[in-house]
C-alpha cells in the first residue's frame, strides 16, 4: 500500500516537471521543473532499492547538472520567454504530434505485449539485493565493467577540454573570424 | 493494487516520449539539451526497474555510466551553446541552419 502511494506520488511529481520542462516558456522554470522531475526519479530509484544511484542523481544531476543549466541561462542572459506558438514551424508541429502520439503506441504497445512475466538470462554481474546495494554496485563496477569504467574517466577529460577550448576567448594574435552576413 | 515493473516501465516511456516530444517542439537549445536529459532519465528508470526485477546489478551499473556521459554531454553541448550564443545572441536551433554548407 505504501509501494503504491510512493510510486503514485513520485510519478505524478515526474510527470509534472518533465510537463513543465517542455511547456514552460522562461527556460529558467524549465531547469528548475527539471529538478522536480530528477527528484521525482530519485525517489523513483530509492523505492527500487537502487539507494547508491538515487544518491548519485540528485548530487550529479540535480546538484551539478541543473545548476550548470542555471548558470548557463543566466551567463547568457536568455531568460527571457519565448512564445510557444509563433516559434513552431508548421511541419514542426505535425512531426511533434506525429513522434508523441506514434511513441506512445509503440511503447505501450511493446510493454503490454511483453506482459508481466519479464524474462532475461540469469544473473551473470551478482544479485540487486537490497541492503548492500553499494558493496555490489561497486564490486560490479570495479570487476566486470573496469575498463569501461576508466574509459568514463577519459571520456571526462576530454570533456573538460572540450569545453575549456569552446568557452575560451579567441585571442587577439589568431586570424579574425570574418564577419556574418547580416543574414540572420 | 500491487506495483509491478510495468508501471516504471510505463513511467520511463511517459518521459522518453514527453522529452523527444519537447526536443521537437522547442527552439531554445537549452531547454532542448534539458529534453535530452529528460529522455536519458526515462531510459534509467527502465534500467533500474529490470535491474530490480532480473535481480541483476548490471542494469544499475549502466545506469552509472549513462549518467557520466550525461554529464560529458552537458558540458560539451553547452559549450557549445555558449560559444555559438556569445557570437549572435537570440539564436535559436532554427538558426542553426546557417552552418549547412
Amino acid at each position: 500500500m505504501v509501494d503504491t502511494l510512493v510510486f503514485l506520488v513520485a510519478a505524478a511529481v515526474c510527470l509534472t516537471g518533465a510537463l513543465g520542462v517542455i511547456l514552460a516558456r522562461n527556460p529558467v522554470h524549465s531547469a528548475l521543473m527539471l529538478v522536480m522531475t530528477l527528484f521525482g526519479i530519485a525517489v523513483q530509484f530509492v523505492a527500487q532499492e537502487a539507494h547508491f544511484l538515487a544518491a548519485v542523481q540528485v548530487i550529479v544531476y540535480a546538484g551539478a547538472i541543473v545548476v550548470l543549466f542555471l548558470f548557463v541561462i543566466m551567463l547568457l542572459g536568455v531568460d527571457r520567454a519565448q512564445n510557444l506558438e509563433l516559434s513552431l514551424l508548421p511541419a514542426q508541429r505535425w512531426a511533434a504530434l506525429a513522434f508523441g502520439s506514434g511513441s506512445l503506441v509503440v511503447l505501450g504497445a511493446l510493454i503490454v505485449a511483453v506482459g508481466e512475466p519479464v524474462t532475461g538470462a540469469p544473473s551473470m554481474g551478482g544479485s540487486a539485493a537490497g541492503g548492500e546495494n553499494v558493496r555490489l554496485l561497486a564490486r560490479s563496477l570495479f570487476s566486470d565493467h573496469v575498463y569501461a569504467f576508466e574509459l568514463t574517466s577519459l571520456l571526462l577529460v576530454v570533456a573538460v577540454i572540450g569545453a575549456v577550448v569552446l568557452a575560451r576567448k579567441p585571442t587577439q594574435s589568431e586570424t579574425p573570424v570574418p564577419e556574418e552576413r547580416g543574414d540572420s | 493494487m500491487e506495483i509491478t515493473t510495468s508501471w516504471y516501465l510505463v513511467l520511463g516511456a511517459l518521459l522518453f516520449v514527453i522529452g523527444g516530444t519537447g526536443l521537437l517542439i522547442r527552439r531554445n537549445p537549452l531547454v532542448m539539451l534539458m529534453c535530452v536529459e529528460l529522455m536519458l532519465n526515462g531510459v534509467n528508470l527502465s534500467f533500474v526497474a529490470f535491474a530490480q526485477r532480473l535481480n541483476d546489478i548490471g542494469g544499475q551499473t549502466v545506469v552509472f555510466f549513462v549518467l557520466v556521459v550525461a554529464a560529458a554531454e552537458v558540458v560539451v553541448g553547452l559549450g557549445l551553446v555558449v560559444a555559438i550564443l556569445r557570437r549572435r545572441p537570440g539564436t535559436t536551433a532554427d538558426d542553426l541552419s546557417t552552418l549547412r554548407g
